[in-house]
């Protein structure tokens, strides 16, 4: 059974001690891939980005998405966290990290997982730069290319 | 039987709220039904469903398609493309 944690939370998470905990609960790993995705300032115009989220989806979609890449690669452990409110420029917006017994499936689980919640977790993005509230961040077409690429019709 | 509706991102701020309880026409069977519905409300409704295609879905937090049928439906809530991760 693999360890799974998913969270959806305003605050900021530390990456690192989210790493460690996944790495003393997992001690039959080999591999551990963690991503981090940050809040781009788009070459100064962007000062910050404001989360919205459906509360209650977003969780259980989370939920779902980690269950699906726990079984379809096999894991140790997998850890997922998802940002929403106002996150400057530099800030974490979502966090994964997966375990596993050999370094493919790792790498393959942390990519699944970031390609699922592109395109079917509850969170819209709004921009905001120097002259306050901008435009919101379209969903881009490629994003549902990279999640199709996994054949799984969703999860 | 009313039915709770819930509106997020540019959908929401279009239409100027974040919720409310509706009443609906029996004819008035699938979720692309009520968008079509929806967009007859007055200004404000038809700006945030003039493109009825690109509106997602979700019934009692469960995505669907359009051709889902809403009867039973606790909460339904409508919005864009999703952006996250």
């Amino acid at each position: 059974m693999a360890i799974i944690t998913t969270r959806v939370q305003s605050q900021d998470f530390d990456a690192a001690a989210e790493y460690e905990a996944l790495r003393a609960g997992t001690p039959g790993a080999g591999a551990l891939v963690s991503f981090t995705g940050l809040c781009r300032d788009e070459g100064g115009r962007l000062s910050a980005l404001e989360l919205e989220h459906y509360p209650g989806m977003a969780e259980k979609a989370l939920e779902r998405i980690a269950r699906a890449a726990a079984a379809r690669f096999g894991l140790l452990g997998l850890a997922v966290v998802h940002r929403h409110g106002v996150i400057p420029a530099g800030g974490n917006i979502v966090l994964v990290i997966a375990a596993a017994g050999h370094r493919k499936a790792a790498f393959e689980a942390a990519s699944f997982v970031m390609d699922h919640l592109k395109t079917d977790a509850p969170f819209w993005k709004k921009e905001h730069g120097a002259e306050g509230e901008g435009a919101w961040v379209e969903a881009r077409r490629s994003d549902d290319a990279e999640r199709d690429q996994w054949n799984d019709a969703g999860s | 039987m009313p039915v709770r509706l819930v509106y997020f991102a540019w959908i929401r701020e279009r239409i100027g709220k974040r919720d409310e309880e509706l009443a609906l026409p029996a004819s008035v069977v699938t979720v692309g039904d009520l968008i079509a519905h929806l967009a007859t409300l007055g200004e404000d409704y038809a700006a945030a469903f003039e493109v009825p295609k690109v509106i997602r879905a979700a019934i009692d937090e469960e995505l669907v398609e359009h051709d889902e049928p809403i009867a039973g439906a606790r909460e339904i809530g409508l919005f864009p493309p999703m952006t996250g991760g």
